[in-house]
């Protein structure tokens, strides 16, 4: 399987008043076509931040290092022109508030159009047929009367949905969510899942789904990479990796989640303070919080290494919690 | 459809609005101390005379009655006859009414044009030099008073470079253009300083929404982005400020008009304080407020127009 | 981090300026504002005469760094009486509430359709022009925005919890409204009021401009300005330092205004 985008030692930094904040520290990952990728984290773990990073859409005072590759091309040296082309031409994007990421004041119908517009050159008819489809798609109904409507007139999983038929409008490879599912409640959450994981394997597309929901890269996702304090702690398939965690991180987030069924998915907690991105650990970022610490953890940094077949891990206790 | 009976009732709100300052004139002109009759004749009128002007006016009856007379009158457009110049006060409004409005309209239009993109660059280049620069212009013509402002323009571009006209209304409609291009752009400077300060402080606020950052996420243009998402939408955050600000323009030409001789309801209402022709200032302070009132209807419309979200 | 910004203090810098031209002008002023000097008439600006002299030989400087105790008075003034009523109005109006609030609803929108240099333009026309006149005119008229921004707050503080207390306790409402709800109404309606001495510094000189403010021979900006206004053209002096006077307080107290909504954290 080839990725169809990599990524490699993305390094972001917030220049602030109060000196640098390091939200995202060396991170790399690669997503293929049919492919879901979950990106598991608390919140400020710098998924989102990560993630938006791919695309540039980070505000001016962030640094973006590191290496973002479509099909091999270097997206962060791309012109202007080549990155409006690649955002929801190639690379769609779902955000997680969509009664703040749909203009409220533009009916759904002219939020799909415009999408097209900028990206095909399927003259009003089409367009209007198209944006149809993609209602239907995202399970819609009554699409025509639809298109006139306002965000406020759509409910919450309705306009979850209509966010999603606008990414896929101009047919990307890739989608990016950020947090699709977070801001509805549970019912529709797993509809929403359904639907995105449907769209995967109807459309070969790639999926990165971020989420602070162990549960719904469970059910949702084929791959996981576990962040913690901007740094990436794990990666592995899910089911590997929810077997056997090789992160004394993620062993714990698992062993705080709630069972099979349970309807609440509410994040986990593990004691401890959330670590501080302006002054970033000289060792593990976790240490402080961590169970299984040891002296190295505060002086040596882990380093990301396979532990296992398709399986990666940045713990000095990886080795132990294989057995 | 809820928005057209938003609209109609909206509407009809305009008829109790005519009524409250058409009797807040009546009594305001009523409460005020000393009495019209001698206001108007001055201190050596004879009894003769005031008592005549009194039954003329109607003010020997009760209250209510002059008031009911007042309003009725007032609504057939009535105000009585000018104790100076001894026409139809409706008469005088009318030939001043177009002046003042088209005057506004030209203000309003260079405003605009002077504000929006200046407003964009500021918001764009936030306390960059641009943004600054912007700002500090805008500040000065803010904090400068309207008849300075004309004076000045008056003083450069009619006086010594002899580009306009030092005054006056012209005959024909592109004359009139050419007279009232000055005080236009007098009048249009202050209104251009609020417009640009609230729009400036409106897309600002907006680039930071979500639904920009989404905008640019599916790939639009940026001319795209910038015009229907963050110019459309600091608009509807900008244009009830802006009908709030239409008194002022109004008071503003008032000014305007009398440093340029303008032949507009401002300068009639001047000479006619200095003439002491109650009925005039009493029934141009009633047109005006009628403008007033209806500015704001107009900008509800455009608030409705612009903003799905009104009247549902 | 509220701070002093370099635009708060150009602020305060020139009304510093102001209030000092305002306090000594004798000591500040190198003529009588008042006396003829017909030796130089319509002088151009020189080291002699700075700012120039008007068509009576007057120095305009002198002339100028008068004018701005009338003009700081002006401010004052029509700053005070809005406030005092507007004020008193707000804080029984929030306290009350009910169909007082009602017709108050009504009566503000009434008020704000009367645009503002017209009704006091009416008042004037009706009273007669002058300054005690101007200020009577502006009281009636410029109380509303105080008005609304006291009730605003009274609101916002009757829901707090000490006000509920105070109510509890069951102390006289003069009590509660005096130690709680006034020192904390004070910092939006302290903003207001400065950044409002700069439209009554505009409002000030455009009456006396128009000959219904201050009377000649009083040395008020607005008044020098339409002296000078005939001369314009050819000596443009006699008009152009006052009206810099003008801009530049204005300029003081939007900008302290501005300044001091930072510093007390008040949204404008």
């Amino acid at each position: 399987m080839t990725a169809l985008l990599q990524i490699r030692d993305l390094t972001v930094t917030f220049a602030t008043r109060h000196g640098a904040v390091h939200a995202v520290d060396g991170v790399s990952f690669a997503v293929g076509r049919g492919e879901v990728l979950g990106l598991v984290g608390e919140s400020g773990s710098g998924k989102s931040v990560s993630l938006r990073a791919i695309t540039r859409l980070l505000p001016d005072f962030a640094r973006v290092s590191g290496q973002v590759a479509w099909q091999g091309e270097d997206v962060l040296a791309m012109s202007p022109e080549r990155l409006r082309r690649l955002r929801g031409g190639q690379i769609g994007m779902v955000f997680q508030e969509p009664m703040s990421a749909l203009n409220p004041v533009l009916p759904i119908g002219l939020q799909i159009t415009e999408s097209l517009i900028a990206h095909t050159d399927l003259d009003a008819r089409a367009r209007r047929a198209r944006a149809l489809e993609l209602l239907d798609l995202v399970g819609i109904a009554a699409g025509p009367s639809r298109l006139s409507q306002f965000p406020h007139e759509f409910s919450g999983g309705m306009r979850q949905r209509a966010m999603i038929a606008i990414a896929l409008a101009a047919n990307p490879a890739v989608l990016l969510a950020d947090e699709p599912t977070t801001a509805l409640d549970v019912t529709i959450q797993d509809q929403i899942l359904r639907l995105l994981r449907g769209l995967v394997d109807e459309l070969g597309m790639a999926l990165v789904l971020v989420t602070h929901d162990l549960g719904v890269i469970a059910e949702t996702c084929d791959r996981v990479a576990v962040m913690y304090a901007g740094r990436l702690c794990e990666t592995g398939d899910v089911a590997a990796v929810f077997a056997r965690p090789r992160h004394a991180y993620t062993a714990a987030l698992l062993q705080a989640m709630p069972g099979e069924g349970t309807r609440d998915r509410k994040l986990l907690t593990i004691p401890g303070q959330a670590p501080r991105l302006d002054a970033p650990a000289i060792g593990c970022a976790f240490a402080p919080r961590c169970a299984l610490v040891r002296p190295i953890c505060t002086t040596d940094r882990p380093v990301l290494q396979p532990v296992a077949p398709r399986q990666s891990s940045a713990c000095h206790a990886a080795a132990d919690l294989a057995a | 459809m809820p928005r057209l009976g938003w609209l109609v009732g909206r509407l009809l709100q305009i008829v109790p609005t005519f009524l409250l300052i058409g009797i807040a004139v009546f009594v305001l002109a009523r409460l005020l101390p000393g009495d019209a009759v001698s206001a108007m004749l001055g201190d050596r009128a004879s009894d003769a005379t005031i008592n005549r002007l009194t039954a003329e006016l109607g003010l020997n009856r009760s209250l209510g009655a002059q008031l009911l007379a007042f309003l009725t009158a007032a609504a057939q457009g009535d105000f009585g006859a000018s104790l100076s110049r001894h026409v139809p006060v409706m008469r005088l409004v009318a030939e001043a009414l177009p002046v003042t409005l088209s005057l506004v309209a030209i203000a309003t239009t260079l405003a605009l044009a002077i504000a929006l993109p200046l407003a964009f660059i500021a918001a764009l280049n936030a306390n960059r030099w641009p943004d600054i620069a912007i700002r500090a212009v805008f500040q000065v013509g803010l904090s400068s008073p309207v008849f300075y402002i004309g004076l000045i323009l008056l003083t450069v571009f009619a006086g010594w470079l002899g580009w306009f006209p030092v005054g006056g209304y012209g005959e024909s409609v592109s004359e009139h253009l050419y007279h009232l291009f000055l005080p236009g752009l007098t009048l249009s400077l202050s209104f251009a300083a609020v417009v640009m300060r609230n729009l400036r402080a409106a897309v600002l606020a907006v680039l930071t929404a979500e639904y920009v950052d989404f905008a640019r996420a599916k790939g639009l243009a940026r001319s795209v982005v910038l015009l229907r998402h963050v110019l459309r939408n600091a608009l509807i955050a900008t244009v009830t400020l802006v009908g709030l600000h239409v008194g002022a323009l109004l008071g503003g030409a008032v000014i305007t008009e009398t440093v340029f001789a303008v032949p507009g309801v401002g300068r009639l209402m001047i000479d006619s304080i200095f003439a002491r022709d109650y009925p005039v200032i009493q029934a141009l302070t009633l047109v005006l407020a009628v403008l007033v009132s209806l500015a704001f209807l107009v900008t509800d419309f455009v608030q409705m127009w612009l903003d799905p979200r009104v009247g549902r | 981090m509220p701070r002093l910004t370099p635009a708060l203090l150009l602020g305060l810098v020139l009304l510093g300026a102001v209030l000092l031209a305002a306090a000594v002008p004798d000591w500040l002023a190198p003529y009588d504002p008042l006396a003829f000097d017909f030796t130089a008439l319509s002088a151009a600006p020189s080291a002699a005469h700075p700012f120039g002299t008007d068509q009576f030989g007057r120095d305009i400087l002198s002339r100028t760094l008068h004018a701005a105790r009338i003009d700081l008075q002006i401010a004052l003034f029509c700053m005070v009486f809005p406030l005092l009523i507007g004020g008193l109005i707000g804080l029984l109006v929030g306290w009350y509430g009910g169909w007082i609030d009602a017709v108050f609803g009504r009566l503000v929108d009434l008020v704000v359709t009367f645009p503002f240099l017209v009704l006091v333009i009416f008042f004037v026309a009706v009273l007669g022009p002058g300054l005690v006149n101007v200020y009577i005119a502006v009281a009636c008229v410029g109380w509303v925005p105080y008005a609304k921004l006291m009730r605003a707050e009274v609101l916002v503080q009757r829901q707090s919890d000490y006000v509920a207390a105070g109510r509890v306790l069951g102390y006289a409402m003069p009590r509660i409204l005096l130690r709680h709800i006034l020192p904390n109404a004070c910092r939006p309606v302290l903003v207001y009021a400065v950044t409002d001495m700069a439209l009554a510094i505009l409002l000030g000189s455009s009456l006396g401009y128009l000959g219904l403010g201050a009377q000649p021979p009083t040395a008020e900006w607005g008044v020098l300005i339409a002296d000078g206004k005939n001369f314009f053209t050819t000596a443009p002096w006699i008009s152009l330092f006052p009206g810099v006077a003008i801009v530049l307080a204005g300029i003081g107290f939007s900008l302290t205004g501005d300044g001091l909504a930072d510093l007390l954290a008040v949204k404008k």
